[in-house]
């Protein structure tokens, strides 16, 4: 469980939400296996970003913006572009968030979504290459919840892919140790999509896409990426110190999988939205 | 990271700014209350392409401690500018203007608000810059006073604010971002309407002594054309609507009793 | 002498209301012989006294009010406790226990439970403190809480109970209902809880409208019939025999939680007074209307109350 140590969770709210799950109930009405409604909307920061989304899960909601810039290059991957994802747990989103430098909680959101688009190889970073060892493309993804209801991982996920998808950006090239415009468009080279799901365990039970209350009483968390091919790009257990048996972990990954086609769909509409 | 570009005039041989407003012409404004789920108040607004968002928590409890003060409410904001709300994205860390523009926002704010009512809490008033494109301390500061209005802090009254700006010699009102940028000063003022009293006020760039007078003025003009704005917004968050979302006309007759006394009830004796 | 609103109108922060001889009240500041609304509220005008009665607000506890609360900490004899709003409230183990008590207070109560309290005394300066002396305070078990906006209580409450005690009697449930806007609620059945909860978060959106009992009532009631189709609510009509002696059954069993529902509202004393104006009018309509229906059930009514 994230570090809400100023927050006590009653056990009127920790015995309810165990006794409805015991009969087969969430809070909300849901499925275990269940996602929350989804709106996803693309490009809403037109004029300054490369691309964004805003998403919104059940009540929860983040605004993803990519920027394109160009510099230098890493030294060990000298015609490599560089893709860096951060997020950030703003304290606009809730009243459990502080002030304050990052905490142990949302360092692991970000390098969690990070994780997501890193080890999916989302982008093709040898395509991202204007000159090798001297300019290439900085690919920036940054996640700014705006309201906090619960599972802030998955909502970032698919923020991230939906801008990282409609990100437009002017074609670069060095002419005469100059950089100049060509003056075409071009959007990032994708080579693969993979999308976070988050699934809890409370008590024998496990639940997709947790609200606040649910993750409140959470033994642990898994959250996994899945991409196009139904491959696990990456996987994190974590959000408290409960233990999952084998078989859970399996189940776990099973209700992944089928979430996951609904969940790229969507994503594929909204992208097909705005083009 | 598209280049920007210095535009060839600011103000066209006839008198029209580069986005064709004319000098005393606001950009759109579109005002929200109400739009985050989580805060205790909160407000959107666009002006132009700028757009920002507004949370408030509080009055709540202050921690650290040591930062409470025993006779009033600690006013906190924090002005925060999406890495992807600029051109040249911005660094995640908080930055050095960024915590001052939020210590003038707060001092914008500070004389409209009640803070007598709750010693030892604190009000959180966060700004979330999404895109920005030329006045944002000021759109932040009409945003903010509505999402304070939305988290029921009594206030003496809302607080609108504009940047006046000079481009070509001509004094022009609502600064976008080329004008603000290569423009020959900015001005960002907010007002208490009830009073015309300023609570925020800066300069910089060139003026003579009339040049900055009249920039006021303006300012103080425009000012309160926003701040009807303000309050349209406010009271449509509010307007009554049946369940069907369809405004009703007036009763004569109200079946239910709506009072309610939060906080130090005053209800001195009746007159009749 | 001048007034600048009607009646209800939705008013916002530095409107001018009134100018004048009138006296400035709650939501309002006088400046210059002018009162100005300091609130999004609805202005009202009672006698000349000027109010803005708020739409939104964080809790600032009253005394005599009744909360429902989350004990945080147990630090020596007393236990602090989240009622919500800027202020945390301190219980004091003489004001829940009786002497003697046991060093180690928690055995008694400790973290994450919640109780309901009432608020003993509050300045702004310290406190506020609670007791659990009072008739019915007690540790809540089982049931779940939610949370609304604090100035929509005395709407959910209604006057002298109307409206909480016509959603309790449509569906079944208990309730504490806390003037810090949290609410405990106990239901047979989780179709029951979810219709209570809908209930409530429409009142909370619809507050500031009229007409708001009767559209509860009536939503409840078509929703009730769909749930129970071998049961009709009260608002249908008559009732078998068996039915009506379950339910006298079922409010002897809720008697506990019905003197909190009229703590709660003996709390708002302080606004009955307000209330005299509307209250003649909602009997006349109410009496009309329901004779027929409501006369079986005033009378079993009186028989519990024996």
């Amino acid at each position: 469980m994230s570090d809400f140590s100023s927050q006590t969770i009653s056990h009127i709210d920790r015995e309810f939400i165990a006794e409805l799950l015991g009969k087969g109930e969430r809070l909300d009405g849901r499925a275990f296996d269940q996602y929350r409604d989804i709106q996803v909307e693309a490009n809403v920061v037109p004029a300054k970003a490369e691309g964004s989304a805003l998403v919104r899960l059940g009540d929860t909601s983040v605004v993803a913006g990519v920027k394109v810039l160009v510099g230098e290059p890493y030294s060990d991957a000298p015609d490599e572009g560089v893709i860096m994802v951060t997020a950030e747990m703003s304290p606009i989103a809730s009243p459990l968030f502080e002030l304050g430098p990052p905490k142990e909680d949302a360092i692991e959101l970000a390098r969690i979504v990070d994780r997501g688009v890193r080890e999916s190889e989302m982008v093709d970073a040898k395509k991202l290459c204007i000159l090798e060892g001297k300019k290439v493309y900085m690919v920036f993804a940054d996640v700014y919840p705006l309201e906090y209801d619960g599972n802030l991982i998955d909502a970032s996920s698919i923020a991230v892919n939906v801008a990282l998808l409609t990100t437009k950006f002017p074609e670069m090239k060095v002419e005469e140790k100059e950089l100049v415009a060509t003056g075409k468009i071009l959007s990032l080279p994708v080579a693969n999509i993979a999308v976070e799901h988050t699934i809890v365990k409370i008590g024998k039970h496990l639940i997709l896409d947790p609200t606040l209350k649910e993750e409140f009483v959470q033994d642990c968390r898994l959250t996994m990426a899945i991409d196009e091919k139904n491959n696990f790009t990456a996987l994190q257990k974590g959000g408290g110190t409960g233990a999952m048996s084998l078989s859970l972990i399996e189940q776990a990954m099973d209700m992944a999988l089928v979430a996951g086609k609904d969940i790229r769909r969507k994503i594929d509409e909204s992208v097909k939205a705005v083009k | 990271m598209s280049p920007e570009t210095k535009p060839d005039y600011l103000i066209s041989p006839e008198g029209l700014r580069v986005d064709g407003r004319r000098p005393d012409e606001l950009r759109p404004v579109e005002l929200k209350v109400g739009v985050l789920k989580q805060a205790d108040g909160s407000a959107s607004i666009r002006q132009g392409k700028t757009y920002i968002i507004a949370g408030v928590y509080g009055p709540r409890e202050l921690h650290p401690r040591h930062l409470a003060l025993n006779d009033k409410a600690y006013l906190r904001v924090v002005y925060r500018m999406a890495t992807f709300s600029v051109p040249d994205r911005k660094k995640p860390a908080p930055s050095r203007r960024e915590k001052e523009i939020s210590m003038v926002i707060a001092n914008a704010l500070s004389p409209a608000l009640f803070l007598e009512e709750f010693p030892r809490a604190v009000i959180d008033v966060f700004i979330q810059v999404i895109q920005a494109d030329g006045g944002t301390r000021c759109a932040s500061i009409n945003a903010a006073s509505l999402a304070l209005a939305d988290a029921g802090i009594p206030m003496r009254s809302l607080v609108p604010a504009v940047a006046v700006g000079k481009a070509d010699g001509v004094i022009i009102v609502d600064l976008g971002d080329e004008e603000d940028k290569y423009g020959q000063g900015d001005v960002p003022i907010a007002i208490l309407p009830p009073t015309d009293e300023i609570t925020l006020l800066q300069q910089d760039g060139f003026f003579t002594r009339d040049e900055l007078l009249e920039a006021i003025q303006m300012g103080i003009g425009s000012c309160k054309y926003l701040h009807e704005l303000q309050k349209d917004a406010l009271k449509r968050a509010y307007v009554r609507k049946t369940p069907d979302g369809e405004p009703v006309e007036e009763e004569d007759e109200f079946e239910d009793d709506l009072e309610t006394d939060l906080g130090e009830a005053d209800m001195p004796e009746e007159d009749e | 002498m001048a007034i600048y609103f009607q009646k209800r109108e939705v008013v916002v922060p530095g409107q001018l209301l009134a100018e004048g001889r009138y006296r400035p009240s709650y939501g309002t500041y006088d400046e210059n012989g002018k009162i100005y609304s300091t609130l999004v509220g609805l202005a009202e005008l009672r006698g000349n006294t000027v109010k803005v009665v708020a739409l939104e607000g964080a809790y600032i506890p009253k005394e005599g009010d009744l909360v429902v609360g989350i004990i945080t900490t147990v630090a020596g004899n007393n236990w602090k406790v989240d009622i919500g709003g800027p202020y945390g409230a301190s219980l004091h183990a003489n004001n829940a226990l009786r002497r003697p008590y046991s060093d180690d207070i928690s055995e008694y109560m400790d973290i994450g439970d919640v109780i309901s309290a009432e608020v003993l005394a509050f300045d702004r300066q310290i406190g506020p403190f609670l007791s659990m002396k009072g008739r019915g305070l007690r540790v809540l078990e089982k049931g779940m809480l939610l949370d609304v906006s604090p100035a929509k209580i005395p709407r959910i409450i209604g006057r002298r109970g109307s409206m909480i005690n016509m959603i309790t009697d449509h569906l079944r449930i208990q309730t504490v209902v806390g003037q810090n806007g949290r609410i405990w609620i106990k239901a047979p059945d989780i179709a029951s809880l979810r219709l209570t909860i809908k209930a409530i978060k429409t009142i909370e959106t619809q507050a500031h409208t009229s007409n708001l009992t009767e559209r509860i009532n009536t939503m409840l009631a078509a929703e009730v019939a769909q749930l129970r189709p071998a049961a009709p609510s009260k608002k249908a009509g008559k009732k078998t025999e068996k039915q009506a002696e379950d339910e006298v059954a079922e409010v002897e069993q809720s008697a506990d939680v019905g003197d909190e529902t009229i703590e709660a509202v003996e709390n708002d004393r302080d606004l009955e007074s307000d209330m005299e104006d509307y209250l003649d009018e909602e009997s006349e309509t109410t009496a009309s209307d329901d004779a027929e229906d409501e006369s079986d059930d005033t009378v079993e009514n009186e028989d519990v109350k024996k």
